[in-house]
Order: C-alpha cells, then sequence, then structure tokens
C-alpha cells in the first residue's frame, strides 16, 4: 500500500520536475533570443513579433483552450489595441507604457459590450456572430479616414524613450531594448493569465470546457464565466495589438481584418490550444514560416493556406498535441 | 429624389439578391453539415473565372449554366476528401481548412488569371439600358434579378416537393433519425453541399457580368451573407432569403444619405436583432445556438 503511494508521489514529483525544467527553458530561450537570433539569419524584430503575436495567441486560447469557446473576429480586439495605442501616442501621451495601457483598456471595454452580445451563443453561431461582429470595426477603421488614415493606417506616432528615474532606456532606437519592454509585457501577462487558470475561476472554465451542461446544473452562471473569460481574453489580445502597434510606429487596418482573427486561430491550433504555451510555439513557427516565404516569393498566400489545411488535416491537436500523446503512451509503456 | 431614392432602392435589392444567393448556399451546407464554408465567395469567384474562360467556346447562355455545374463538381471532390473528414468534429477544424482552402485558391486565381480586372462581357442586348427615365434599369440588372428569383425559387420548390430536398430538410432537424431511417445520410451531405457551391458559382457569373473578376471579388459578399444568415436566424432558409434582402435593401438606401456608413449598418442590424431577438427574426429556438 504505501509502496503505491510513494511510487505515486515519486511520479508526481517528476512530472513537478519536468515541468520546472519546461518552464526554465522557455524563459531561458525567450531572455536570450536577441542575442542569438542573428546569428540564426533572424532580426530582433522578428523575435518581438514571435513574442506579440504569442501573446495574441496565448489570450485567445484563454477562450478556445480553456473555455471551450470559439471566437473568430479576436482581430477587432487586437486592432483597437493597436489603434488605441496609436491614438494615445500621437494626441494624448509620450510614454510608451501609457500608451500600452490606454490600447488595452480599449479593446478590453469594447469586448465587454461585444461580448455581452455574444456569451449566449455556442459553437457554430458563436464564430460567425463574432467573425461578423470583428468586421465592424475594419470598416470603421477604412472608412473614417479623417481619423483612422483610411486605407493607409494610423501614421505618425512613434514609441518613446522610457523613463525611470535618473534612467532613460531608449526603446525607440534600439530594437534589443524594446524587444525586452515587449518581453517584460509579455511576461507580466503571461504570469497573469497562469494566475487566472490555476484560481477557481479557471477551474471553473474548464469544468464549463468539459461539460458544460453539468456545470449549470452545479450552479454556475456559465453566461457571467464565459463573459469574464472572453473580456480577459479581448484585454491580453488588445494588449498585444498594443504592442505590436508601437513595434511598427503603425496601425495597420488590416489588424482589423478577419484574415488577422485567422492567424490568431491557427497559431493556437498549429502550436496545441489544450496547452498553456502551445500557442506561443505556435506563434513561432508561424512568423518565422511566414517571413520566409514572403522573402522568397510574391505568392506565398497558398503556402500558409496549406499549412491551414496540413492542421487539420494531420495534426489536429497541434505540434505540442503530438508531443503529448508521444510522451504518455511513452509513460504508459 | 424620388428617382434617386428609387434607384437606391432597386440598387439595394441587386446587392441584396447577391447576398441571399450566398448566404443561401452558406446556409444550406452549414444547416445540414455544421460547417462553415468560409471558402465560399472564392467559390464565387472560381464561377467566374471558369464562365469567362468557356464563355468564347459555348456563349454567354450555356457558360451561365456550366460554370456552376463546374464549380459544383469541384466542391463535390473536396467534399469527399476533406471536408467529408471533419464532420461530427468541432467546428473549428471546417472553418480554419475552408479558411487555408480561400487562400490556397485564391493564389491560384492569381496565378492563373492575374490580379487584375478582367471583363465578362454580357450580350449586347442585355446592357441597355431599359428606360431613359429609370437609366440604371439595365436590361443585365433586370435579367440578374429574374436568375436570382428562378434559382432561390427553384430552390425552395426543390426542397418542399422532391424526396431529396425534403430529405434534406428533416436532416437540418435530426440527422440521427434521417439516417436511421435508411437515407444515405453521407450522399444527401455530398449533394447538399454541392447545391450550396452551385449556387455560389452562379453569384459569380453573375456578379463577373456586372463588376470585373477579381480573386477576392466574394470577400466583399462573405461577411454580409454571415450577417443575413444571422438576422434571419441559424438554420431557417425563408429566413436568410428575408436577412439577405433586408441587410441589402439597408445598405442600398444607407449609400444614398451616408455612404460612409453603407457597410457598417448591416452590422448595426445584426446587433439589434441579437438584442432584440437572439434567435434571428424566424429562427427557432433552441436551433443551434
Amino acid at each position: 500500500m504505501s509502496g503505491h503511494v510513494s511510487a505515486r508521489q515519486t511520479a508526481a514529483s517528476r512530472k513537478a520536475n519536468t515541468q520546472w525544467l519546461r518552464l526554465a527553458a522557455i524563459w531561458l530561450v525567450l531572455l536570450t533570443a536577441p542575442f542569438w537570433i542573428v546569428h540564426l539569419g533572424g532580426y530582433t524584430a522578428l523575435g518581438t513579433r514571435v513574442l506579440v503575436l504569442g501573446l495574441a495567441a496565448m489570450a485567445f486560447n484563454l477562450l478556445l483552450g480553456f473555455t471551450g469557446v470559439m471566437s473568430f473576429g479576436h482581430a477587432a480586439f487586437f486592432g483597437l489595441g493597436a489603434y488605441g495605442a496609436g491614438f494615445a501616442l500621437k494626441f494624448f501621451t509620450n510614454s510608451t507604457p501609457l500608451a500600452v495601457i490606454a490600447g488595452t483598456l480599449l479593446g478590453g471595454v469594447i469586448g465587454a459590450l461585444l461580448g455581452a452580445l455574444v456569451v449566449r451563443r455556442r459553437g457554430v453561431y458563436f464564430a460567425m456572430v463574432t467573425i461578423a461582429f470583428g468586421q465592424v470595426f475594419y470598416f470603421i477603421a477604412i472608412r473614417w479616414n479623417s481619423v483612422t488614415g483610411g486605407d493607409d493606417g494610423l501614421r505618425g506616432f512613434s514609441r518613446q524613450p522610457l523613463h525611470l528615474g535618473p534612467w532613460v532606456v531608449d526603446i525607440q532606437r534600439d530594437a534589443g531594448l524594446y524587444y525586452y519592454f515587449v518581453l517584460a509585457c509579455f511576461a507580466i501577462a503571461a504570469v497573469l493569465m497562469g494566475i487566472i487558470l490555476r484560481s477557481p475561476f479557471g477551474h471553473t472554465l474548464i469544468a464549463i470546457r468539459e461539460n458544460e451542461r453539468r456545470a449549470r446544473f452545479l450552479g454556475i452562471p456559465i453566461e457571467l464565466h464565459i463573459w469574464l473569460a472572453f473580456v480577459l481574453s479581448c484585454v491580453f489580445v488588445a494588449m498585444a495589438g498594443a504592442l505590436y502597434a508601437c513595434l511598427n510606429d503603425f496601425a495597420d487596418p488590416t489588424n482589423f481584418n478577419y484574415n488577422m482573427s485567422g492567424t490568431i486561430v491557427i497559431m493556437a491550433v498549429l502550436g496545441g490550444f489544450r496547452s498553456f504555451w502551445g500557442p506561443l510555439l505556435g506563434a513561432a513557427i508561424y512568423v518565422v514560416l511566414q517571413d520566409y516565404l514572403s522573402s522568397m516569393t510574391q505568392n506565398w498566400m497558398w503556402a500558409v493556406g496549406l499549412i491551414f489545411v496540413l492542421v487539420v488535416l494531420f495534426f489536429p491537436r497541434g505540434l505540442l498535441g503530438v508531443f503529448d500523446r508521444a510522451g504518455k503512451s511513452a509513460e504508459e509503456a | 429624389m424620388a428617382q434617386e431614392l428609387l434607384f437606391n432602392i432597386f440598387n439595394g435589392l441587386i446587392i441584396g439578391a447577391f447576398y441571399v444567393l450566398m448566404a443561401l448556399g452558406l446556409s444550406l451546407i452549414l444547416n445540414l453539415s455544421g460547417v462553415i464554408n468560409f471558402a465560399h465567395g472564392t467559390f464565387l469567384a472560381l464561377g467566374g473565372y471558369v464562365a469567362y474562360t468557356v464563355e468564347p467556346y459555348i456563349g454567354f447562355w450555356a457558360a451561365l449554366l456550366v460554370a456552376p455545374v463546374v464549380i459544383a463538381l469541384f466542391g463535390l471532390v473536396l467534399e469527399r476528401f476533406m471536408i467529408r473528414r471533419l464532420y461530427g468534429r468541432d467546428p473549428l477544424y471546417s472553418l480554419l481548412l475552408t479558411f487555408g482552402l480561400a487562400y490556397i485558391f485564391q493564389d491560384f486565381m492569381r496565378s492563373v488569371w492575374g490580379s487584375n480586372g478582367l471583363p465578362f462581357t454580357v450580350p449586347e442586348f442585355l446592357s441597355k439600358p431599359l428606360s431613359y427615365e429609370f437609366f440604371f434599369l439595365t436590361g443585365y440588372r433586370v435579367f440578374m434579378m429574374a436568375v436570382v428569383i428562378i434559382a432561390v425559387g427553384g430552390l425552395f420548390l426543390f426542397l418542399r416537393y422532391t424526396r431529396m430536398g425534403v430529405r434534406i430538410r428533416a436532416g437540418t432537424l435530426d440527422l440521427d433519425t434521417v439516417s436511421v431511417l435508411g437515407v444515405n445520410v453521407r450522399g444527401l451531405r455530398a449533394f447538399n453541399f454541392a447545391l450550396g457551391i452551385f449556387l455560389a458559382g452562379l453569384s459569380g457569373v453573375l456578379a463577373g457580368g456586372q463588376l470585373s473578376l477579381q480573386p477576392n471579388m466574394g470577400d466583399g459578399l462573405m461577411m454580409p451573407s454571415f450577417v443575413a444568415i444571422i438576422v434571419g436566424g441559424v438554420g431557417s432558409l425563408p429566413g436568410t432569403l428575408l436577412g439577405g434582402l433586408l441587410i441589402g435593401l439597408a445598405t442600398g438606401v444607407v449609400t444614398m444619405f451616408w455612404p460612409a456608413a453603407s457597410e457598417a449598418v448591416i452590422y448595426v442590424i445584426m446587433a439589434v436583432v441579437l438584442l432584440m431577438r437572439p434567435r434571428g427574426l424566424m429562427g427557432e429556438e433552441g436551433m443551434m445556438t
């Protein structure tokens, strides 16, 4: 009897150990990226883009992977974050962190309003309503020329150096320093999302994902939980959008387009949407591949499309899903 | 003023007719198979290009029929080898797959026919205005409306009076029971998919005569078609018809007074419908929610 218990305990502690190792490895890679990415033929801004889009995909995954709800309109909130940060820098403030916060809040507030309209929908219907609502902001960005810059996007702002007491950190000129600024924001967001998912609230979301009817019978207010998850997801996606606008010093109306929503979804699925870090892996692969393809040829859209098709037909659980399954069968053997 | 209003209403009806054709195809596939076909807009464009390619050999009238059939057969092949594998799985996958297919088809069209607009010529007698007072009533526009009315009427008669049509409608309500009663559900879904794609191809040929052919010509029609389905009520084809005409009219009328808002207005309509009547105008409680 006691032998069983101790065996189980060692298995559990081994699992905890590998989790710590995995976590340490992820952060080590992220922290050192600017030093080796150039030697591998990349450039620093590419690493920043991976972080930003990875954050967007992880935030989206709060809904898809951990609540079991499929939003196909997250580009709206990504774009709102981008335009929010752009407006803040252009008209109101010369503080980059304040601009990021402004964009994040804008996305969160609009997400709260739209979320209230969609939380009662499920499955295909939820996806359709979010797709359609996502496009509203695209049309506003294109049509409201005088404010948004229309087709050309929002220009005329740039991220500003950080002033930390007596020190000035010039994230404006130094791409490497901006990478670390984004990494700091990413870390805050990732830790917050991790805390949320480990909290009783997070476990309730997973209960809803696994069996909504049962959760409802247990007295859980389902709509409220899905709404909260939706808003949180929008907040972090908007944060990614704000960081993206500051990366390019430019807010692009195509950030709002449903193609962007599709990109966010495929990154999460490609990496593995049942895992917390999967979407980051997916974003890394997607961003690097797209960057490489678009530098090789103008006709790279079909290759991106092919990624979608191959993932759906052959890796529906994503890359981490494949590894996890392999790991599990290895453990069982 | 009155003439201008009439002009915009008629324009709205034309736009609405396209929304209806697209949305009915999407709706058929969604209702029976739970698949959101994101590639529907590219099937439309493919239909236009196929018609453009075969028209010099067989003429406009034959192309009008042949192109949609070719596209429908192509859809049948896709259904057999890709879409079918995703039935019963999370709608996420069919959405992503058709999303990817749309990318691939667009690049394909761009490399074969180029990305510049190609003119698709319609017979001479169709392109003249019918009267000077109502200059907007060109023969082709009236002809388009007639074709759409025939196609939609035919579809509803087919669903009402043929065995296959009744089975499709029954399958929308309860596919398991239909299957237990001995209907070949695989064949039914394949046929239904091809039928939806046929409608997309038909709208492509019609749209080709009005606008110029471009690989992304269907993109602008996708979102309004989604909205038409949601406004009309998911699961209800008459609802889709009503929703399409409604948002088409709204687009036309708003274009007259505030052109910049002509796209946004349909989303306002959708928000209002979702607030006041979440299941949609003609949707039934509990369908697909």
